[in-house]
């Protein structure tokens, strides 16, 4: 079930606003995708990231993609735990967020909402 | 994936839920559950592999041993029947058209098994500079390949239902071998590390008898977990470890490359021509993930070369990479791996990275 408290990048990340601070993770198509995740690259706290930007880095066993950030701001906290248990995105992708961003600024537009971000995965899903 | 050919067992992969990718110009399953632990399946148990898209090419005639002792670089001069030899086979500047087995059936009569995205290239090759009395024969798309491979693999074949001997002595292989009623040619070779068979058969029975092994225990494993467990063990992977620009001898293949033959293609460039890098294994000490064409960087800060391939060793447990780096920088302890804009420190570690214990 996709979770209707967030937001969604066609990129399959998730975006999960509170209090001025987006919490990004991998939607469970990502994870699926993916495969088994071995590895996350993290963000450094402090680091000035750019709407659309690299955020951070998972490895899969085949190959390394990019976590876009759909908002523009200020790394706060990444999710250290990801670092001896990278598989807990494969495990729990809703949970398992990656970094905290302070938001300067949200590209709302190009974020979906958890109707059209299903919609979204249907039509990957049927093409594959 | 439109152009994409299919294999005997594509059916198979459907059903079964593979996630289908292209590889080499073959749909192929990149893995049907998940590579982690389709690799711990084969290291413990046992596993089942697609490998149709293998190139099979048939070499006959009064003058075959000839011929294959020109084209390849391993002799095959002292090969009994039944017997199976890995060889590299050379471009006349020491470079590497493809790696290949050869099985000798009997005299004048061999089988060689080449890479499937080099098996139109490697026909062409072998076509090009047959001599004397040899037929060459493509014959890929009337055979069909299964890698039954991992520690359980004999009680899989078992249950399954076998009939004939198997081969036991690794490198040997048998004829008109019954397995799950079908007829097969059973090798005691694979590209894992683990004991098993590769078993040829026409493709109109290739559903049956793969689905027969999974019944009997086997799981089904993708491109993937193959990937993995070569990689662990260090096999060399055409276009990465091995290229046209890359020599069996900086691969380290030296002993499948007999200098002492009276002549083969590409010897006297290998003789003539001065190693300057070699093949090592690395271990990340740092945190990360190096793959291949990464730079490999000294202490001194200088690139030495490059990664030919990296990831996770799952049996390990460890990031590991294979790389060809100067001579120099072979000798050292430590070096480093260029990955985006970090530098990975990694140490020099012997090559296997993983030995089987099973037999």
């Amino acid at each position: 079930m996709i979770p209707r408290d967030r937001k969604f990048t066609k990129e399959h990340e998730w975006v999960l606003v509170e209090d001025g601070v987006a919490s990004i993770g991998l939607t469970d198509f990502a994870q699926h995708s993916l495969g088994d995740i071995v590895f996350v690259e993290l963000p450094v706290v402090g680091d000035a990231v750019e709407a659309g930007g690299r955020l951070a880095v998972v490895e899969s066993v085949k190959a390394a993609s990019d976590v876009f950030c759909a908002a523009a701001g200020e790394v706060v906290e990444v999710n250290a735990e990801l670092e001896d248990a990278p598989e807990r995105i494969n495990e729990a992708p809703w949970e398992a967020w990656i970094a905290r961003v302070r938001v300067e600024a949200l590209d709302e537009g190009a974020l979906l909402d958890a109707d059209a971000y299903e919609a979204l995965v249907k039509a990957e899903e049927e093409k594959a | 994936m439109q152009e994409a050919k299919q294999t005997p067992l594509y059916a198979n992969h459907i059903k079964l839920g593979g996630k289908m990718v292209e590889f080499g110009g073959w749909a192929l399953p990149v893995q049907y559950s998940a590579i982690l632990a389709e690799h711990k399946a084969v290291r413990e148990a046992c596993g089942v592999f697609d490998v149709s898209h293998m190139g099979e090419i048939t070499v006959q005639g009064k003058d075959a041993l000839a011929f294959l002792n020109r084209l390849c670089t391993n002799d095959f001069s002292d090969m009994a029947d039944g017997r199976c030899r890995y060889s590299p086979m050379c471009y006349p500047d020491g470079g590497t058209v493809d790696d290949l087995i050869v099985y000798k059936k009997r005299e004048n009569d061999y089988l060689v098994i080449v890479n499937a995205s080099n098996c139109e290239k490697d026909f062409a090759w072998m076509q090009e500079h047959a001599q004397g009395e040899v037929t060459v024969k493509n014959i890929s798309e009337n055979v069909a390949q299964i890698a039954l491979q991992g520690p359980k693999y004999r009680e899989v074949l078992a249950a399954a239902g076998t009939e004939g001997q198997l081969p036991e002595k690794p490198y040997t292989f048998r004829e008109d071998i019954i397995l799950a009623g079908v007829d097969c040619l059973v090798s005691k070779t694979g590209y894992t590390g683990e004991p098993g068979v590769e078993i040829y058969l026409r493709p109109e029975h290739a559903c049956r008898l793969h689905m027969a092994l999974i019944d009997a225990g086997a799981v089904p494993c993708g491109l993937g977990a193959r990937d993995t467990l070569r990689f662990e063990c260090a096999m060399p992977l055409y276009g990465h470890e091995l290229s046209a620009d890359i020599t069996p001898l900086e691969c380290n293949l030296k002993s499948f490359v007999k200098m002492d033959k009276p002549d083969f293609i590409g010897k006297e460039a290998l003789a003539a021509r001065p190693r300057t890098r070699r093949r090592i294994g690395l271990e990340l000490v740092d945190r990360g993930i190096a793959r291949e064409h990464c730079d490999v960087v000294d202490a001194q800060g200088r690139v030495v070369g490059q990664t030919t391939s990296g990831g996770p060793a799952p049996t390990l447990g460890k990031n590991m990479a294979m790389a060809l780096v100067t001579l120099e920088a072979a000798e050292a302890d430590e070096l480093w791996i260029r990955v985006r804009d970090r530098l990975l420190r990694a140490k020099r570690v012997k090559l296997p990275f993983y030995r089987s214990v099973h037999t």
